[in-house]
């Protein structure tokens, strides 16, 4: 039998503000326990929450991004429940009125592009983070009250080689806004998936199982081709999906039953009385979309079109936005865009990857890598010395200093090269004697010769091309 | 010292003048109160080494003779936290809380040199009409101690009722300012939601609660608002207006003034002689020039069962955070976290707030909402465009504080339909967010009968100027409590 796949995918993504989202507290991943904490994240006698204007507007920058209309007016709600991390034993999300719906999202698999829809996206704040020791649990609320905005996929995705690219898709397009940092392993960006099948035709969803705070796109993949082959196998062996929530095994690779759901959580939500309705005037959304840089689908078609890079190399360039703004940084001041694409996606990479650190956490500077690409380009120093300014490059040297203090510009004047060659040949009568006898392998010795004469600063084409006339004319 | 003679005007007189230190009358308001509170138990707890060391640092300073408030001794309704004085809301949940901040009109308190005495009893978290739901005293009411204050600012009533304070401030939700002074004979005033910010009063209904002043006349009610109101960043409700000079216009003038008289004010369930007394205040109004004219607020009658409704389920997400986790009561010997839940509010709650918190949990709940909370929203919005129909054609509205004079203690607490119906003519008010006033109207066998006034939005000022000239026009206020000599 035949079925048909629906995963919906529920992604929270934590905003990168100053201050929480209903208190003045800072925003800061690794801080002391409860160190950002104030009356209000403690859900004290008397205090009340206060919106936070930057969420708004990074809501719109995100609302955006997604091609999602946004609400001229949006209000929160209650979502009430107990437990330790929740200080105020409610949650103040959206629920009747989010700021935004209907956007959409375009992936592409196997080649096949195709646009996810997204049901709606909303702001929230996240709790606090209960540990539990033997004896006792702890509260630690610095992350009680960081902005959050949730964002939910309508029932389009089919496969979950779709979710993943959903996951790729929507964490590019967040990044590049600024809003968020879009990390799994900070946890600023967390996945919650479900999924249901049913047989083919049938035009009903199947029953669906959950599962929460996946960290990794990968192991969205996975737990999702797993529990699709589970539910096939319950099918068809006559049995029935139940409703629940499981959990991802990342050893095993497989999902394990957590809870099955029984009736829905009454959270009994109601309009947050302490936050009067946002309104989102069309000049404040103007105003907040002037500010989103361009999206990275834009970017990739000025590559391939303007600098004639291949599809391949922009998507690579526009992986985050810090790779695509240094690329276009570079280019600006000069530098040969398919040298700089080389460059970023060879060495630059690799450097990152030996390091493990981020574009922005290096010295290398735009205008330096510009530098040492002209200078390539121009022919002023040769791919030998290159090795060698990039080093230097990478540890925040300027590159034409640098090379001018080493003494390391290539030798390309041929009144200077010539002599050069002249006393190499005098040296070597046999080698002549055998590229006279078509023995071709006797050219390689003699630059050989000639690059330790100049301690490899001799430019290599010119060197040959000297070379070979003097080589003809005796 | 009592304060039954002396208004704020004459006290600050006597302050600038230098006949009385700030020092020596927050002193004598210790004195009196180890007196006169050993009979009607406003004060829950007294703050008096930090109120002389207060009020000794004011004289060293010297009284601003532009603040009326300076140097005068204060009390406050103990759900408003105050920082470093124990705070309760009068449950045994926050028994021994102390607060590490200040709610914003207590900074302003601070700040412009009003000497906090003390915290004044109220019913649990503001909850009831009688003081009698505290989970520690009964207030009893100076005019017959047999008798309740009202409430839920029941304490902050008798301490100005009583002579204790020429001011307190107290918190209305749904009548907690005006019924209690109402039923004392004293000036309460409901301010327009969002005039004054809540920041810092322990919320009940979120999106009815307001602070307000409860004095002895107009004119010091209207200097006690004046240093309350505002904007305030940490409350995102309360008003960007501008705040008006509340004590300006206070002329005894009121010739046109349109005031309407809403006929479901004056019919059954309305005590015969409390109707006597707002007939004799019709005439006085008519008398000073006024027009009072027969109207209808068609929904008022739904007003007490949307109320209970909207107001009881903001409080059962408001009471949440009262877990036994963080602060306050914790019950002993718990077995699990669930246990810490359920023990910690089931044994510091009272019956009173336990009632509410069911109310309002079933009318939120998945499958009831629609019927209950949502259909309450609905009446609010009715109950809205019947007070903004009659202010199209009149200035204020008038009519009664609550139905009857003050009761007997122990006689409706039993019977919570029976108290919830005082509220009756107070909860439209709040449902509507409008400033509402209580002013003494005269006496029905020997208690004091409270008229009420409603006015515009954000049009605290012509309450003022028609309760002022009603004041100025008869003694009503004047009339005081026998206490038998202690006063």
């Amino acid at each position: 039998m035949n079925f048909v796949t629906t995963i919906g995918l529920e992604v929270h993504v934590e905003l990168k503000t100053n201050s929480k989202i209903f208190s003045p507290s800072p925003v800061q991943f690794g801080a002391e326990p409860n160190a950002n904490t104030n009356v209000i994240d403690w859900g004290y006698p008397g205090v009340l929450p206060t919106a936070n204007k930057g969420v708004v507007e990074a809501g719109i920058k995100a609302a955006t991004a997604l091609h999602a209309e946004i609400e001229q007016e949006t209000y929160f709600d209650r979502k009430n429940y107990f437990y330790p991390d929740n200080p105020k034993a409610y949650q103040i999300t959206q629920h009747e009125k989010p700021i935004a719906h209907d956007g959409w999202l375009e992936i592409e698999v196997d080649g096949q592009k195709k646009k996810i829809g997204i049901e709606e996206m909303h702001i929230e704040e996240d709790a606090g983070k209960n540990t539990h020791a033997s004896t006792h649990s702890y509260v630690d609320l610095n992350r009680q009250g960081t902005p959050l905005i949730e964002i939910v996929s309508k029932p389009d995705i089919s496969s979950p080689a779709e979710a993943y690219a959903y996951c790729e898709a929507l964490r590019q397009r967040i990044q590049f806004t600024g809003v968020s940092d879009v990390k799994m392993e900070e946890g600023s960006m967390r996945v919650d998936v479900n999924i249901s099948i049913r047989p083919a035709g049938s035009d009903t969803y199947g029953v669906k199982t959950e599962m929460k705070n996946l960290n990794s796109f990968n192991y969205v993949k996975k737990s999702l081709e797993y529990e699709e082959q589970r539910q096939q196998r319950v099918l068809m062996s006559g049995g029935q999906v139940q409703q629940e929530t499981r959990r991802f095994d990342e050893t095993t690779g497989k999902t394990i039953l957590m809870r099955v759901k029984e009736g829905s959580d009454d959270y009994r939500y109601f309009p947050e009385p302490d936050i009067p309705v946002v309104e989102i005037s069309d000049d404040w959304i103007n105003d907040v979309k002037a500010t989103i840089p361009e999206m990275p689908g834009s970017r990739r078609n000025r590559y391939v079109n303007d600098f004639g890079l291949t599809p391949y190399d922009a998507g690579v360039l526009t992986q985050t936005k810090e790779m695509s703004d240094f690329f276009d940084a570079t280019v600006a001041q000069g530098a040969d865009p398919k040298l700089t694409s080389n460059y970023l996606q060879g060495d630059v990479n690799a450097f990152l990857n030996e390091n493990k650190v981020d574009l922005q956490d290096t010295k290398l500077t735009p205008e330096n890598l510009a530098g040492m690409i002209k200078m390539i380009s121009d022919e002023t120093i040769s791919s030998k010395i290159a090795k060698k300014v990039f080093k230097a490059i990478m540890a925040g040297s300027d590159p034409v200093k640098w090379v001018n203090d080493k003494g390391l510009v290539q030798l390309s004047d041929p009144a200077q090269l010539q002599p050069i060659i002249d006393n190499v040949l005098e040296n070597n009568q046999q080698s002549i004697d055998d590229f006279k006898n078509g023995k071709d392998r006797a050219v390689g010795f003699l630059v050989g010769q000639i690059m330790k004469q100049t301690h490899g600063k001799a430019n290599p084409k010119v060197v040959n091309k000297l070379l070979m006339a003097s080589l003809q004319a005796r | 010292m009592d304060f039954f003679n002396q208004d704020l005007t004459s006290l600050h007189a006597d302050l600038v003048a230098k006949k009385i230190s700030a020092a020596e009358l927050t002193q004598a308001t210790f004195d009196n109160m180890a007196k006169t509170d050993a009979k009607v138990d406003a004060f829950l707890n007294l703050n008096a080494d930090a109120a002389l060391k207060n009020a000794q640092a004011i004289d060293a300073k010297g009284i601003n003779v532009d603040n009326l408030l300076a140097g005068i001794p204060v009390g406050v309704k103990d759900n408003i936290v105050t920082k470093g004085l124990t705070t309760t809301a009068a449950s045994k949940m926050l028994e021994n809380f102390v607060p590490v901040y200040n709610a914003t009109v207590v900074d302003k308190m601070l700040a412009n040199d009003m000497v906090i005495v003390g915290k004044t009893n109220m019913d649990e978290f503001a909850m009831g009409g009688s003081t009698e739901n505290s989970a520690f005293k009964v207030t009893k009411n100076p005019w017959d101690v047999s008798r309740v204050p009202g409430g839920s600012s029941g304490g902050s009533a008798v301490a100005v009722a009583s002579g204790q304070v020429p001011v307190a401030y107290g918190s209305d939700t749904g009548g907690s300012i005006r019924q209690p002074a109402s039923f004392n004979g004293i000036v309460g005033m409901k301010p327009t939601y969002g005039r004054v910010s809540r920041w810092g009063l322990i919320a009940f209904g979120s999106s009815l609660d307001q602070i307000g002043p409860m004095t002895r006349t107009v004119k010091d009610n209207a200097a006690a608002l004046n240093l309350i109101a505002g904007n305030d960043v940490h409350d995102g409700t309360s008003s960007k207006r501008e705040v008006p000079d509340f004590t300006a216009g206070l002329t005894g003038d009121i010739k046109g003034m349109k005031i309407a008289l809403p006929k479901e004010y004056m019919g059954d369930g309305i005590d015969p002689k409390v109707r006597e007394v707002i007939k004799n205040a019709v005439k006085q109004f008519e008398d000073l020039g006024a027009t009072v004219e027969e109207v209808s607020l068609p929904h008022s009658r739904y007003g007490v069962s949307a109320y209970y409704i909207i107001a009881s389920s903001e409080a059962s997400s408001n009471l949440q955070r009262f877990d036994g986790i963080r602060y306050g009561f914790r019950a002993q010997d718990v077995k699990n976290l669930e246990d810490v839940y359920v023990r910690s509010r089931s044994e510091g709650f009272g019956d009173e707030v336990k009632r509410r918190i069911m109310l309002g949990t079933f009318s939120l709940s998945a499958g009831y909402y629609d019927a209950y909370f949502h259909k309450a929203g609905q009446v609010r919005t009715m109950i809205i465009d019947d007070f903004n129909k009659v202010f199209n054609d009149y200035d204020l509205i008038i009519g009664p504080t609550a139905p009857t004079p003050a009761f007997k203690i122990g006689d409706e607490i039993s019977d919570p339909v029976t108290m919830y119906m005082n509220d009756v003519l107070t909860i439209p008010v709040n449902l509507a967010g409008l400033p509402g006033m209580s002013i003494p109207a005269g006496l029905a066998d020997g208690m004091p009968v409270g008229l009420q006034l409603i006015g515009k939005s954000f049009d605290e000022s012509t309450l003022y100027k028609a309760g002022y000239a009603f004041e100025q026009a008869t003694d009503f206020h004047q009339a005081t409590p026998d206490l038998g000599g202690t006063n």
